[in-house]
C-alpha cells in the first residue's frame, strides 16, 4: 500500500509540474507576435502597451478558461463514473451539457445574445439549472443510481431534440451556422468577463464533487454496502448532481460543449491511482486541465487562423484514443 | 443488554408484503442462522435490520431506535456483508478490506494503528493474506467473498449480518468461516448469518430462525429447527437428522412425498 501511495503522489506532482508548463506554454501561443518572455513580462505590467492587453485581455482568459475547464471535465467524469459505478459515464450523461447548450441556442436563436453578449452564458447557466431540477425531481428519493441515469437520457434527449427545432426554425442560415459554430466548442475570443463568470459556479462545484471522495471508494462495493458503511446516498446524489451540474453548467455556458474529456481522463489515470475513486477525483482534474490545455494549443498552432474548433479536436482525438482503451481493456479480459 | 431487538417489523417490496410481524432478538455472543426457503425473506430481514429498505414496526440496536441514527453512527454498530459480490474497479484486496475502517476514521484522516491491526486481523482470518496485493476484480468468487467478509471483520461492529456468506466456498473455507464467526460470537459480538447449508447450520450456529413466506416459524437452538417434520413441511425435503461426531448432522435426502409428487417418483426413485 505504501507504494501505491508513493505512487499516487508522484503522479500528482508530475501532472502539476504538466499542467503548470502547458498553462505558461498557452499563454505564448497565439497570432499576435509577441515573444515568450515579452508576454509574460507584459502580463505583470499594468501598462496599456499593446502587448500587455493581448496577455491581459485575450490570453490570459483563454488559458484560465482551458484550465479550468479542463479541471472541470476531468472531476465531474471521474466522479459520475465512481457514483454511477460506471466507467462510460461521463458529464454529459446526466443532461447538464445538452440543456446548457439548449439555454446557448436559445440565447443566439432570439436573438437576445446579440443584444447582450452576457445573455448567452447566462441562459446556458439557466439551462443547466433546469437540468439538475428535473434530474432530481425524476430520480426521486431511492437515490439509486440508475434512475439519475435514466433521468439524465431523457433530459438530453429532450434538450437535443428541441435544440435540433431551433435549428430547423433558424430564421436565417448566419443564425444556423452562429448555433452550429457554438455548439462545437471553443476558447477563442473569451474575456475575463467570462472568467468571473464562470469561476463561481466552478469553484462551488469543485468543492462539492471533492467532498465525495469517501463515500465513491465505498461506493465501490455497490450502494447498499457503501449506505452499510455509513454513506449517505441521498447526500451522494444531491452533491455529485448539483456539484455536475454546476461545474460543467458553467463550463459549456462560456466555452460550449467540449466532449471525451471528461470520459477518457478517468478511464487514462484510474490505473495510476490503484483505481481507487477518492484518489482518481484530484488526479482527473490536473489530467484534465493538461489534456484541454493542451489540445487548446494545438488548435492554435495545427491550424492557425482557420479557427478549428477545440470541442471538434477532443473528439477527433479522443474518439480513435477512446478505441484503443476498449480494445486493450477487451484484451486484458481475454 | 440485547444488541437487537426487533418486533412486529413488515416491510413490502414493489407492493408484495416480503414480511410480517416479526419478532426476533439477538444477544450479545450469539451466532444465529438464519434459514428458510427461497424468497422466505431472509435478505430482505437483514435489510430491514439495516435501515436499507423501508419497514413498519420496531427496530432497536444497543437500545436505539435504528431509524433515529445517523448512518455513520449506525456503521460502527453494524457491519454488513451483502449477497451481491460486485466490485466496480479494480483495487487491491488491502485497499478494499481499508474500506471497513471508514467509519472510525475523519474525512481525511491517515490510518491509525488501530486501523492497520483491524485490517492485518482481518486479511489473517479470512486467510487472504497472501491475496494483498492482487486485484480484487481478478480474484476467484470464493476468494472474492472471502475478501468482502474480511471487509466487514474490518468495521469491528459489534453485530455483524451476513447475507449468504458461505455460497461459494470450498468446504475448508466454509468450516473456516464458521469458526471465525464463532470465535467473534466468543468475544462478545453478535452474527447473523443466513444461509442454505442446513449442514452448516446445525452444526455451528447457537440458534437458527426459520423464515417461511415472510414469517417466523421456528426460533430456538438447531436440535429444535431442524426436525424431520419441519423441514418436510417448510422446504418439501425428507432429511437425515442425526447425532455425530460430537453433533448435530442433517442431510437432505430428497423431495418429500406428497400428492401428484409421489406417483411420479416413485417409479424413478424405488
Amino acid at each position: 500500500m505504501m507504494t501505491e501511495t508513493a505512487r499516487y503522489r508522484l503522479l500528482i506532482v508530475l501532472l502539476s509540474i504538466v499542467v503548470a508548463i502547458l498553462f505558461v506554454l498557452s499563454l505564448t501561443v497565439g497570432p499576435a507576435d509577441v515573444g515568450p518572455w515579452q508576454g509574460i513580462a507584459g502580463l505583470f505590467t499594468g501598462d496599456d502597451s499593446l502587448i500587455g492587453l493581448v496577455m491581459r485581455e485575450i490570453r490570459l482568459p483563454r488559458a484560465l478558461l482551458g484550465l479550468m475547464i479542463g479541471a472541470t471535465l476531468g472531476l465531474s467524469g471521474a466522479a459520475l463514473q465512481g457514483y454511477l459505478r460506471n466507467p462510460l459515464a461521463e458529464p454529459g450523461l446526466i443532461g447538464v451539457s445538452a440543456s446548457a447548450s439548449l439555454g446557448a441556442v436559445i440565447a443566439i436563436y432570439t436573438g437576445l445574445s446579440a443584444l447582450l453578449p452576457l445573455a448567452l452564458p447566462l441562459m446556458a447557466l439557466a439551462g443547466a439549472l433546469c437540468a439538475v431540477l428535473v434530474v432530481r425531481l425524476m430520480a426521486g428519493a431511492d437515490a439509486r443510481p440508475l434512475s439519475v441515469i435514466l433521468a439524465g437520457v431523457a433530459v438530453s434527449t429532450f434538450a437535443g431534440a428541441m435544440t435540433s427545432l431551433a435549428l430547423n426554425l433558424s430564421p436565417n442560415p448566419f443564425a444556423a451556422l452562429e448555433i452550429m459554430f457554438w455548439m462545437l466548442g471553443s476558447l477563442t475570443d473569451r474575456s475575463m468577463t467570462h472568467v468571473w463568470l464562470s469561476a463561481p459556479f466552478m469553484l462551488v462545484g469543485w468543492l462539492m464533487l471533492a467532498s465525495l471522495g469517501r463515500a465513491l471508494d465505498a461506493l465501490t462495493l455497490g450502494h447498499e454496502t457503501a449506505a452499510s458503511m455509513g454513506v449517505d446516498m441521498n447526500r451522494v446524489q444531491r452533491l455529485a448532481v448539483i456539484g455536475t451540474a454546476a461545474s460543467v453548467g458553467a463550463a459549456t455556458a462560456v466555452a460550449g460543449a467540449i466532449g471525451f474529456v471528461g470520459l477518457v481522463v478517468p478511464h487514462l489515470l484510474r490505473p495510476l491511482v490503484g483505481a481507487r475513486p477518492s484518489r482518481l477525483l484530484f488526479a482527473s482534474a490536473l489530467g484534465g486541465a493538461a489534456l484541454l490545455l493542451a489540445a487548446d494549443i494545438l488548435v492554435r498552432v495545427v491550424a492557425p487562423g482557420r479557427d478549428l474548433k477545440l470541442g471538434v479536436l477532443t473528439a477527433v482525438v479522443g474518439a480513435p484514443f477512446f478505441l484503443v482503451l476498449v480494445m486493450r481493456a477487451r484484451r486484458q479480459m481475454a | 443488554m440485547i444488541r437487537l431487538v426487533v418486533s412486529n417489523l413488515s416491510a413490502s417490496l414493489g407492493g408484495n408484503t416480503v414480511l410480517r410481524d416479526i419478532a426476533i432478538s439477538v444477544s450479545p455472543g450469539e451466532f444465529v442462522g438464519l434459514i428458510g426457503p427461497n424468497g422466505a425473506g431472509k435478505s430482505t430481514l437483514l435489510r430491514a435490520c439495516l435501515g436499507l429498505i423501508p419497514s413498519s414496526g420496531e427496530i432497536l440496536l444497543a437500545g436505539r431506535d435504528l431509524r433515529q441514527m445517523a448512518a455513520p453512527e449506525l456503521a460502527r454498530h453494524v457491519a454488513y456483508v451483502a449477497q451481491d459480490r460486485d466490485i466496480a474497479w479494480p483495487i487491491t484486496v488491502e485497499a478494499l478490506v481499508d474500506l471497513g475502517r471508514q467509519p472510525h476514521r475523519g474525512a481525511f484522516a491517515r490510518p491509525a494503528a488501530a486501523d492497520r491491526e483491524a485490517v492485518e486481523a482481518a486479511l489473517q482470518r479470512m486467510d487472504i493474506v497472501k491475496l494483498r496485493s492482487r486485484r480484487a476484480t481478478d480474484l476467484s468468487g470464493g476468494e472474492k467473498a472471502r475478501v468482502l467478509i474480511a471487509r466487514a471483520l474490518a468495521q469491528e461492529a459489534d453485530l455483524l449480518l451476513a447475507d449468504e456468506p458461505v455460497a461459494g466456498l470450498d468446504p475448508a473455507h466454509q468450516i473456516a468461516l464458521m469458526q471465525v464467526f464463532r470465535a467473534l460470537a466468543q468475544q462478545g459480538t453478535s452474527v447473523v448469518a443466513s444461509m442454505h447449508d442446513l449442514g452448516l447450520a446445525a452444526r455451528w450456529c447457537d440458534r437458527l430462525v426459520l423464515l417461511e413466506g415472510g414469517h417466523i416459524v421456528a426460533d430456538g437452538p438447531p436440535a429444535t429447527v431442524l426436525t424431520a417434520d419441519l423441514l418436510r413441511r417448510v422446504y418439501g425435503i425428507e432429511a437425515y437428522v442425526a447425532e455425530a461426531a460430537g453433533g448435530l448432522i442433517v442431510q437432505p435426502t430428497r423431495l418429500a412425498q406428497t400428492g401428484i409428487e409421489q406417483e411420479t417418483s416413485r417409479d424413478s426413485t424405488v
